[in-house]
Parts: C-alpha cells; structure tokens; sequence
C-alpha cells in the first residue's frame, strides 16, 4: 500500500531545482546546464558528484530534500559514550552496529543512496534500508570512522537521522511477528499432511484388512498433530488462562477449551476406541485461527502511537562552558547549567533568562499560539520554543522534574491497552460469556440424557463441545476489523489497533481542541481594517514585517500582495510590542497599540496588529484563526447525535467565530491547561460518557490517552503526534462523521456473522447432540463454517465501504 | 501396498523439506521487508555515474 504512497513530484522542469524539484527564484546557481534553488542544494550534488554517485538522480527525478531551510547542526554530544551506548544495536569494538530513523526517505533514489554509503565514508561496512518503516541499518568500523562522523555525513546529504533514545521496545512486536509466522507456518504443514493421511477416511476406502497402514496412518496423524497443538495454538490457552485469572470469560475461553476437547478426544479415539480422530479438524481449525490473526495484526510500521513528551525534547543541548560552546545529551543536563537555544528550539528544562530576548512560544504546552514575551530574568517553563534570536538561559530544575513532564504522572498514562482499560470491552467478549456458559449447560445435558451408555454420553458430550467451538465467531471478528482498519487506512485515518472501530462504534461524546485540530496550522484569515491604504503604504508594511520571526508578522506577511521590497533605512523590533522602521521620510510602526501609541478602538481579545506611518495611526490587521474546511458542515452533522465540547489552551477571542460553528447548546471551554484538559475528559467520563477526542499536540496528551479513544489529527503523518490510539490526516477531518458511521456498520456486520455462526452450531449440535459425529462431517462442516464466516464478513465490509464512498 | 508406507515416508520428507525452508526464511528475515527488496533489484550493481559537472 505504502508503495504507491512514494511521492511523485510534479515539477516544472524549467525552473525546478535538479536535487530537490523545487521552483528555483532564478537560474543564478547553476552548475553546468544544472540549476539549483540553492546552495545547500548545489553542495550535495557536488558531494555526489565527487564520489560518483549521479546515479541517484536518475533513478527518480529530483530525488533530495531541500537544503533551504536548513542549519548545520552540532553533532558534538555524539561523542558521548553512554549517549552512544543508547543509540548503537550492538558493538564489538571493532564492528558496530546502528539503526537509524530517516523521516524523509521517500523513493528509490533515496534506498539507493543510502544503501551506497560506503562509497562516501569507507568506514561503513554495510548499509541496508527498510523502507517502509524508513530505517537504515548500518555497520561501521570504529577505527576508520564514527556514529558522529556517519550522523553528519547522512545529515549533510539531506537525510538526518531522527535521533531517539526509546525505539528500543519495536523489537518485541518484531519477534512476535516472526513467531505468528513460524505458527502458521507450522499449523499449515501439519493440517495439509494430517488430510492427505485422512483421505482413506473421508472417501470411507475400506482399508480394514490393512489393519496395519490404519494404525500408522493414525500414529503419524497424531505426531504431526503434537506441534500444532502445544505450539501453534498455545497463545489461546495462554490467553484464556490469563482471562479466567481476571475472571474475564474472553472468545479465547470456548477456544481453548474446543482445542483441548478435540485433541483429547481424539487421542482416546485412536487409542481405544480403534477410529481416527478429528486431528485433521484441530490443525485446521488453528491454521484458519492463525491466519484470521495475522489479517488483523496490520499495523502501521512507519507510524509512531506511542510517542511521549521525551520524543518532542531535544536530545542534545547546546552549553556554554567557558567560553566554549559545546553539545551535551540533555540527560547529562545538571541544574545551574548554561545553555543556548537558538530559534525554534525547545527549553529542554525549566529555567531563567539570563541572556537575550526571549519570545517564548507555548503552544505545544498550552496551546495558547501567540509567544510570550520573557525578559531577563524571569521563568521559562520547559516545552517552550523560542521564537527568534539566540537566547542564554541557566537551568533550575532537571529535565525529569519540569513542569511538563508532571503531566506524565498522570495516572492515565499508566494504564495499558484499549481494550482492556478504556471501559468498552468488545463484542466478541461480551457474547462468549454466555455462549461458555451455554455450551457447558448443552454437554452436562447431553451426558444425562445418554448416561445409560457411557460410551455415547462420552461421544455426545465431547461432540457438543467440539462443535460448539466458536470458530466461526473467532473468525468473524478478526476478519471484520481487520478488514474495516484497512478501509480506514486508505481513507487516511491510521489506528492503532482493530479494538478502537469497535470502541469508536458506541462513542457518545466528542471533544475537539482548538489549535491545529479544527484550526489549520500555521494558517490565519487577515483582514485589515481601518483607512484605504496606497500601494506605497502596504509595500512599507510589507517591507518592515519582512524581517521579523513573530508567527504575526508572518501572517501579515503572507496577507500583503505587494511584490517589491524596499530595505529600510533604520529599523529596529522590540520582541513583544513591535516593530520601528524608516523608509527615506517615512517612518512606520506597526505592533501593539500600546506601542503604536494611539487610541483607536476598544481593547478586544481578538489579535489586532496596529499600524501609523508618521504618527498617524491608520487601523490595524485583524488576524483570526483559520477554520478547517468542511467545519461547519461536520459540526452541524455530528451536533445531532453527539454531545461535543470544544477545549482551548487560548483566550476568548474567538468565541464569537466558533459560534458560528459550534451554536450555542456545545460547551466551551477556553484557557484549558493540559491538565485541565485530562480532568474534563476524566469528569465526562464519570458521568458515564464515552468520550472520543480530538487533538494534536504534546498539551493534548493527557486528555488523548484518558478519553475512550484519542485521535491525533496531523498535517503529515510521519510527523510527530502525540499517544494516542490513531491518527488522522487532516485531509480526511471532514470525514470524521464517515468513520464512525461505518464502525457502527462493521460492528452490525459482526453480529450477523454471529448469527450465521450460530446457524452452523446448530446444524452441529444436532449431529452431537445424537452421538453420531463422524469425523467426516466435522472435517466438512468446520472449514465450511469457517470460510462462509470469512467470506460473508469480506463481501459485506468492502461492498457497504463502497455504498459509504469510503472505497 | 508396503509400498505406500515408502510414499509416505518419501512425501513427509519432501515436505519437512519444504517446511525448513519456510522457517529458514522467516529466520533470516525475508519476512521482516516486502517492498524494499523490489526496489533493491532494480539497481545496477557497481554502476558509477559521473554528473557532468567537471573539476
């Protein structure tokens, strides 16, 4: 599926940059007949070059990563022994080994590239890629060269690794993966060779007076048939063991206990009673089990579920010792140390400003969007970024005791799976309750009935039990969602596990954030309001904004259609209030009011952006969030059968606008902290509500994993989200009303298997009932039920995706 | 039919063959990557490409 995901880049091939496809401003960096929009761009197509390697850029078509944006950045902390020790898979002092995340690696060229690596450093041993889960395993030679050496080298290329210390726990699913295939495999030999030793069975062939070949046909039948019962199908005992010590009656309860019923039965069969057995029904029965197993397993191997505030932090920060300036891990970080944070960096700890304008944007912590002003002195909690210059900040507390990471202890991180904790146990649990307890009831009656023959009250009571094996019922599920995750997924929307369709199914409640969930990140509507200005007057503006980091600036920047840029003749910002500039005679200011020093309208919550060229205030930018498209048809869709409620880190501002979306019955909720945010969820949910929420960012996190089902909504899926139980690209937001109208379909699904399944009990029941099973029908009615179960849950899941144009 | 026990005998054994090289298969990871190992054979191997740009 991923494959045809790889990106395909439309690009004017006059303009388009020859490493990264982008449009080139002009043709002035150019090499030979090649041109490059910058020179980032140009000096990896040298590096490339020099060591022959222009392969890579015909493979696909302007294959790189755009070097416009990027800083070199300090790789000095790699140096770092324990640092290493973390990163590295393996090393023998001579030989290492290391995986690394690539995030941008996105096309053949890229697989190419990186797999040639020991062209540029001869150190490298061997480099391997898996793409899908965008990984690159290198082994490299400690003498000749090292992971600082390597990590700068992929950087310098344009393919940073992505430097994180807890991917270490992805080899447990790995192994469990790798074992789920030696079971199949294993289960599928043994149930081929246990029917082709059962023919003579099925076709009642008379081979009495080759007593002899019977008897080694049933010995072999049960050599093979010893691997798939105590290897292939030991995660159902061992997961009704687990239930019936919680005292849970789960599907995997009847399972077991079928399983167990037919082997033994089987075994006493050939033992004693001189028949054959219904081996081939139990290998069949596992291998079918299995393989509904493995369908449902689909998971998303680049997507990320899991993530926690430590994967938002730097992994290394900048210090000043000295007068040096070096790179530490942040773990190594010590109260009273002094570290740098340059623009868009994140305050690893809570600390004091002691040098530089600080301009603090919280909005992973509280979502509040506009950054805070800091001065000399004062606090900076950790999880803030810095907008703008350079800052010097002395730390006051460790990275682990920060105000951030006190969210963490929140015991809604503890807790483990969806399915067990969330409250919404699954269908197939709640029906295998009583269906145990009515097949236990259905033996002991057929045991009273015949107990004149113990024989036959043997036969009938171990009959109803095999028969009664909800196989169908085990199938059916797995099948379902399985099937109903894969639509999901090309619908864009990831989850993590197939328990969320069905918990998304009976959800009540909906709770939105604000920023970036229903807003679009880093898109704002602008309007200016006040007198007409002349071309000259917005080209000023324009101009004076230019310079400036502020998120405000930006977007008035972006608002502005004015081509040319005149360079002032004196400007100056002061962070927080706003900015000075002189154009010749003309002197602008555009920030604050306060610093625009007028008194022109009332004091609103709104954003408002004061401009007055020469002292003549002229009005102001009104700059609102922009709404995601298809809102309001959403909300008006979801309002009629969903409580919703919307939670914002911000201020009132936009209360009027959301109005307009949400009505008046919703409730709102502004200047929301994280906490705040869990805690609501957490009240909702003891009234009884089952609450789905929306959210986006690390201030999101606690209310994502306390409510039933936490969906993060992100731009670019590969990008960071917070945990969560799936996540949704913002393309698909308007279809949010689709998604759950469809798990409630494949939920309904569900239950009409179950019926069919009960259909086929039935006809099983009554041949157990009388004692007269033979091996020949259970062989038949077994797969038949089975297979009918598979099919009709496929056929009915795909055909009513298509109905719901989700296909 | 002592014959067919032979058969039998010589059919496990072809299987069983075939068993441990699925497993061995598994092992060694061929199970873990299904899509980069089809771009993979696509490259030439040891191929040098020289851009134009000249020294």
């Amino acid at each position: 599926m991923e494959q045809t995901e790889l990106l395909e880049k439309t690009v004017n091939t006059k303009t388009a940059c020859y490493h990264c496809g982008d449009e080139c401003p002009d043709e002035s960096i150019k090499l030979n007949e090649k041109i490059f929009c910058c020179n980032g761009c140009k000096t990896v197509f040298e590096l490339l070059d020099e060591n022959n390697l222009c392969n890579y850029y015909s493979i696909d078509k302007n294959p790189g990563a755009t070097r416009k944006y990027h800083t070199k950045r300090n790789y000095d902390f790699l140096d770092d022994h324990d640092l290493k020790l973390k990163l590295i898979d393996f090393s023998n002092d001579i030989k290492t080994n290391v995986t690394f995340d690539i995030p941008q690696m996105h096309c053949s060229s890229c697989i190419w590239i990186l797999e040639n690596l020991y062209n540029l450093d001869n150190g490298i041993i061997s480099s391997k890629v898996n793409f899908l889960q965008k990984k690159l395993f290198i082994t490299y030679l400690e003498k000749t060269t090292s992971l600082k050496k390597i990590v700068g080298l992929l950087d310098s290329i344009g393919y940073e690794p992505l430097l994180n210390l807890e991917d270490k726990k992805e080899e447990k699913t790995k192994s469990e993966y790798k074992s789920l295939y030696y079971k199949i495999g294993i289960a599928g030999f043994c149930f081929g060779n246990i029917m082709l030793l059962s023919f003579p069975e099925y076709l009642s062939i008379n081979i009495a007076q080759h007593e002899e070949l019977k008897k080694i046909f049933a010995v072999l039948n049960i050599i093979l048939s010893l691997p798939v019962f105590f290897y292939s199908s030991s995660d159902y005992f061992i997961s009704a063991w687990k239930g019936l010590r919680k005292r849970i009656v789960n599907i995997d309860v009847p399972l077991a206990l079928g399983i167990l019923v037919l082997f033994l039965r089987s075994l006493i069969d050939i033992a004693f009673l001189n028949g054959s057995g219904f081996l081939d029904s139990l290998a069949g029965l596992i291998f079918f089990l299995l393989i509904g197993k493995l369908f449902q397993n689909k998971t998303y191997e680049t997507l990320n579920f899991e993530r926690n505030y430590k994967s938002y932090f730097p992994i290394a920060v900048t210090v000043h010792k000295g007068n040096r300036e070096t790179t530490i891990p942040v773990e190594k970080l010590v109260v009273g140390e002094r570290i740098i944070v340059r623009n868009n960096e994140l305050i690893p700890a809570d600390s004091i400003l002691i040098k530089g304008n600080g301009n603090i944007d919280y909005s992973f912590v509280t979502g509040e969007a506009v950054p805070v002003e800091k001065k000399n002195g004062e606090m900076i909690y950790a999880g803030g970024k810095q907008v703008g210059g350079a800052i010097e900040i002395e730390t006051i507390k460790e990275v682990s005791q920060s105000y951030l990471t006190q969210l963490w202890n929140s015991k809604a991180f503890k807790k483990s799976s969806v399915s067990e904790e969330s409250g919404i146990t699954s269908f197939s649990n709640t029906i295998s309750k009583y269906f145990t307890f009515g097949v236990i009831v259905l033996a002991i009656a057929a045991g009273i009935i015949w107990s004149s023959n113990i024989t036959l009250a043997f036969n009938a009571v171990t009959a109803v039990l095999i028969v009664a094996c909800p196989c169908a019922l085990a199938l059916s599920t797995p099948f379902t969602l399985g099937n109903t995750l894969r639509i999901f997924g090309k619908n864009k929307l990831y989850l993590k596990h197939t328990h969320v369709v069905e918990a998304l199914a009976s959800i009540d409640t909906i709770v939105f954030d604000k920023t970036g969930t229903i807003t679009e990140n880093g898109a704002a509507n602008v309007k200016f309001i006040g007198k007409d200005l002349s071309q000259e007057e917005f080209r000023f503006i324009k101009s004076s904004v230019r310079n400036s980091t502020h998120p405000l600036s930006l977007a008035i920047f972006n608002f502005v259609q004015e081509e040319k840029i005149l360079s002032s003749d004196k400007y100056s910002e002061q962070p927080g209030k706003g900015i000075e500039a002189k154009f010749g005679g003309t002197i602008l200011r555009i920030g604050s009011k306060h610093f625009v020093d007028e008194q022109i309208a009332d004091e609103n919550l709104s954003t408002k952006v004061y401009v007055s060229i020469n002292n003549e205030a002229l009005g102001y930018f009104e700059i609102t969030n922009k709404y995601r498209e298809g809102l309001s048809e959403l909300i008006s869709n979801l309002e009629k059968d969903y409580g919703l409620a919307l939670l914002s880190g911000d201020n009132e501002g936009e209360k009027e606008n959301l109005r307009k979306f949400f009505g008046y019955d919703n409730e709102f909720h502004f200047r929301q902290s994280p906490h705040d945010k869990l805690s609501f969820v957490e009240e909702l949910q003891k009234n009884g509500k089952k609450v789905l929420m929306f959210g986006d960012g690390l201030n999101d996190a606690g209310a994502l994993k306390q409510s039933n089902i936490g969906l993060s909504i992100s731009d670019d899926t590969n990008n960071f989200s917070p945990a969560c139980d799936g996540i949704l690209d913002s393309k698909s937001f308007n279809r949010i009303k689709d998604f759950i109208a469809f798990s409630k379909t494949s939920k309904k699904i569900i239950v009409a298997s179950f019926i069919l399944s009960f259909v086929y009990n039935v006809i099983g029941l009554s041949f157990a009932f009388s004692g007269t099973l033979s091996p020949l029908i259970a062989a038949v009615l077994m797969p038949v039920s089975s297979i009918s179960a598979v099919v009709f849950t496929t056929l009915s899941v795909n055909i009513s995706a298509k109905k719901k144009g989700l296909l | 039919m002592q014959i067919v026990i032979v058969l039998i005998g010589a059919s496990l054994l072809v299987a069983l063959g075939f068993l441990a090289a699925y497993l061995w298969a598994v092992k060694s990871g061929q199970y873990d990557d299904k899509y980069t190992p089809s771009v993979r054979i696509l490259f030439d191997e040891n191929k040098k490409a020289k851009g134009t740009a000249k020294k």
